[in-house]
């Protein structure tokens, strides 16, 4: 209608405001010039890491996080870090989704009062030693990839500020973890734990060393969760992140147990045309897929999806056409990157998506078959990835406890002894997987089917997998490498290890 | 029956033990042990490197051991072979229950 | 039926990982090694290694063969006394090449087992021929004494002898193949093959396996774990096999019901060497698991 006197007194009747032009300073004005003069004059990117800092609001007292998809190669954890230092904070809770080697310069920081806190999924190295010998005040928190998701989506971590390293990033913040123009000086593939962070950080910071044109699409990480990008020369060292495709094991213990492993899958009732798979990254548990490969071809069975952690040894199976998807939230190699990159049917996926233990739709719940590694097992079945057989944090929780409880069937693969230390004993240093929800383990001397599936056992008797029982394993193991002595823990609790839903499972004392 | 010479068998592969022997002034058996299962092991292992250097027949010795996760039976072998070595003598009770 | 040879895994004998374990991965026969792959000067650590290792570990079904260095070097008589006193099963001789070389072998290990209180003759023998002379003696040696349970052959050292030298195909081993066959055969033990040493190259592995096991041999040595599934399979009769032997057994106890001396099967007859054969075959595939008892109808 006309924009004359009625028109404005029907709006003041209806308590609303008329348009005009260049009127609410939140609009951008329209602007001639050309896209290339605009991105140019106007983005996200910040001069310096300080500035970016600055503008975030980031205070003492509060929650950073990183993701660990540089592994370690990752520099943006120690350059943060350094950089806050620098700048003068103090008493900041980390909130990184794992720790690696790399980041042992941390226990400075951590001496001088810059972190206070740290919730983690693993921790290794000298950081790792330095707090299990008591380095922090505050116990360590380890979470599972889904425990984590989870507590930051429920608010039980709240993230401030979250620095997010990327391999390609476009002036607006779409973000990947590789690069398809400039130079590509890292790739990571998936950036599946970023996400979560990015959609739930008060305040997102992308660091990379390659600006690439507008759209960065397909992307990682969209850019309307982004506020900030700062241009840094190199966000990890290339050969540390990742190497080409994982090598298969070529231990004769990793591959008898690898292949021990593919004959249990094949009669445990869970091998049928469309079942689904995850393997582990490294060892006898990666090694599966070697000998499963060749039983999916000789019946002809194909998988709908496998999930992962997902290495080169999977992106093969996609290729030839076993398996129809895969769901990745970390990528384990190059070979995993490229694929990820290139092919549509490899799909990258968020830690909530992968884990998250409140979803029953969430990818771990619909599982049929998970091979997980292990360093000791319990008789009730429970498995310690976390710390070492001398006490010592040395490990992470990963996704160890989520697909375990989400898959149809876990099984654990690891030798009987690693040296001459047992691997099935009365009880682990640290429980990180109950054993509710183990099945089956497979050992170099034995396989062990947990009492609460009585029909996996029959199966595998009746293939003629000969099942032992789990106290023999064990009693087998000290007989050949003798009782071990207790270790010395102390009274001071430097770690606590939750299960998915923040409930304590088990707690990591000092060693003496 | 004495130390003529100091001597050593074993490698540091792992599974094995490295045993260094020599002879003491003390009148004792000292055992100096490095172990990646130290915490676990430690005692045991000096026990065992202890007994087999008693049952070779020594009774003054300095030993090193540097260990690399290596069983009782290959302790006893290792330790044996270095009493050997060291006493220049080749005998061995093969009879004895071990 | 008596102990399957199909595979025997090469331990060297101054090598503490291995020895602690060599029993997981399955081979009928584990031979732990004082000979060859010890350097002189590890010659009495490797002989305690082993002896402790015998003594100490169980070694579950695997038959524990050790091969000793020859009485004509300073280390032959104590690895004999070590060995048998620690309960080998089995002494391999090197380099056997007279029916003597077996008596002067036989007679130290009985000397050691009346020293250390074992039951005479319960330690076993076989004899690796590894040379011209000894394809030559091959008949004597494997009938110069009852403890004798095989006799195997060495290609490397027999090739340097022959002047000749290893190739793919095998050539100038057939004869030395072919005579230890036989002569295990006429005495009524078994006959063992050479390593093959390309541990990568399965597919060599098995046309060689396939190709030994067709002139007669019962087993082979391995060097490598992932060497025993590949051999165990070319010496494990296939399912049609064993269909095949299990009508033959048939068709024989039907004949014997009836009283007739004449076995026939598909209009053909069928001579007792075949039935043997049969026979034959279903004790190896029962006892290399290839059929179960308990899932016979």
């Amino acid at each position: 209608m006309t924009q004359d006197q009625a028109f404005y007194t029907a709006l003041n009747a209806l308590n609303k405001a008329a348009y005009v032009p260049g009127e609410n300073p939140r609009l951008y004005d329209k602007d001639p010039v050309p896209l290339k003069n605009r991105m140019a004059r106007e983005n996200k990117i910040v001069e310096s890491l300080e500035k970016a800092v600055e503008l975030s609001g980031l205070q003492n007292g509060m929650t950073i996080s990183f993701h660990h998809h540089f592994r370690d190669g990752d520099h943006i954890v120690n350059l943060v870090m350094d950089t806050l230092a620098r700048m003068g904070f103090r008493d900041l809770r980390l909130a990184p989704s794992s720790l690696s080697d790399v980041h042992a310069p941390l226990i400075q920081h951590i001496k001088n009062g810059v972190i206070s806190h740290i919730e983690t999924s693993g921790c290794r190295g000298a950081l790792a030693k330095a707090v299990s010998q008591g380095l922090m005040d505050d116990p360590m928190v380890f979470r599972s990839h889904g425990g984590r998701a989870a507590a930051i989506e429920e608010d039980e971590i709240h993230i401030d500020v979250a620095f997010l390293g990327a391999s390609s990033c476009d002036p607006f913040g779409n973000a990947n973890g590789y690069s398809r123009e400039g130079e590509e000086k890292s790739m990571c593939g998936s950036l599946g734990y970023a996400r979560v962070d990015a959609q739930y950080a008060d305040s997102v910071i992308v660091l990379t060393d390659n600006i690439v044109g507008y759209p960065n699409v397909p992307f990682g990480i969209s850019q309307r969760l982004v506020d900030y990008i700062v241009c840094v020369d190199d966000v990890g060292d290339a050969s540390k992140i990742m190497t080409g495709a994982t090598r298969f094991s070529t231990n004769p213990h990793d591959l008898m147990i690898a292949e021990m492993t593919s004959n249990v899958i094949v009669h445990s009732g869970y091998f049928y045309e469309g079942f689904s798979l995850q393997t582990g990254s490294g060892g006898a548990s990666l090694a599966v897929t070697r000998f499963l490969r060749e039983a999916m071809i000789e019946k002809n069975i194909h998988a709908s999806f496998a999930l992962g952690g997902i290495t080169g040894a999977m992106v093969k199976l996609l290729e030839e056409g076993l398996v129809s998807r895969l769901l990745d939230v970390q990528s384990f190699d190059l070979d995993a990157a490229q694929s990820l990159k290139n092919n549509r049917f490899h799909q990258q996926i968020d830690a909530n998506y992968y884990a998250n233990p409140y979803r029953r739709g969430a990818a771990v719940n619909q599982l049929d078959v998970v091979v997980l590694s292990a360093l000791e097992v319990d008789t009730s079945f429970n498995v310690n990835v976390l710390t070492g057989s001398d006490g010592v944090i040395r490990g992470a929780v990963g996704g160890h406890p989520d697909t375990a409880a989400g898959a149809s069937l876990a099984i654990v693969v690891f030798p009987l002894m690693r040296g001459r230390m047992p691997c099935v004993r009365d009880h682990v240093n640290t429980i990180v997987t109950p054993g509710n929800t183990v099945d089956v383990l497979v050992t170099d001397q034995g396989i062990a089917v947990n009492p609460r599936r009585p029909e996996v056992a029959e199966r595998l008797e009746k293939a003629h997998l000969k099942v032992t029982p789990i106290e023999e394993l064990a009693r087998r193991a000290e007989r050949i490498t003798g009782k071990p002595d207790p270790l010395p823990f102390g009274d001071k609790v430097v770690g606590i290890c939750t299960y998915r839903d923040g409930s304590v499972l088990d707690l990591i004392r000092n060693l003496t | 029956m004495k130390i003529t010479t100091p001597a050593s068998a074993g490698t540091m592969e792992s599974g094995d033990i490295m045993i260094e022997i020599e002879s003491s002034d003390q009148r004792e058996v000292e055992v100096v042990l490095k172990s990646s299962v130290a915490n676990e092991f430690g005692k045991q292992i000096v026990a065992t490197i202890r007994n087999a250097v008693e049952e070779f027949g020594l009774e003054y010795a300095v030993i090193n051991a540097v260990d690399k996760g290596a069983l009782d039976c290959t302790i006893r072998a290792r330790v044996a072979a270095a009493c050997q070595r060291a006493t220049s003598s080749t005998a061995f009770d093969w009879g004895k229950n071990a | 039926m008596s102990r399957l040879r199909r595979s025997m895994l090469f331990v060297p004998g101054n090598n503490p990982g291995m020895m602690s374990d060599a029993h997981i991965y399955g081979s009928d026969a584990l031979m732990f090694d004082l000979e060859d792959s010890v350097t002189l000067r590890e010659k009495d650590a490797a002989r305690l290694l082993v002896y402790h290792a015998l003594k100490t570990i169980h070694y579950g079904d695997c038959e524990r063969v050790v091969r000793v260095n020859p009485l004509s070097t300073p280390f032959g008589k104590a690895d004999i006394e070590a060995m048998v006193a620690a309960g080998a099963q089995v002494i391999r001789l090197p380099k056997t090449e007279t029916a003597q070389d077996i008596l002067d072998m036989e007679a130290e290990i009985e000397r050691a087992e009346k020293q250390f209180g074992i039951p005479i003759g319960q330690t076993r023998m076989m004899a690796a021929i590894e040379g011209a002379l000894g394809v030559v003696n091959a008949y004597a040696i494997a009938t110069a004494s009852p403890r004798l349970v095989a006799i195997a052959l060495g290609a490397e050292d027999y090739c340097a002898n022959l002047k000749t030298s290893r190739s793919l195909e095998g050539s100038e081993l057939l004869y030395a193949r072919g005579a230890i066959v036989v002569a295990a055969r006429a005495a009524r033990i078994d006959c063992i093959d050479t390593v093959f040493s390309d541990v990568n190259n399965e597919d060599q592995l098995i046309k060689e396996t396939q190709a030994i096991k067709q002139l007669g041999f019962d087993g082979k040595s391995v060097i490598n774990p992932r060497q025993i599934k590949p051999v165990h399979r070319v010496f494990t009769p296939t399912q049609k096999e064993i269909a095949k032997a299990n009508r033959i057994l048939a068709a024989s106890r039907e004949a014997e019901a009836r009283g007739s001396g004449v076995v026939a099967l598909d209009g053909k007859m069928i001579d007792r060497p075949v039935v043997i054969r049969a026979e034959r075959t279903l004790e190896l595939a029962y006892a290399s698991r290839a059929v179960f008892e308990e899932d016979e109808v």
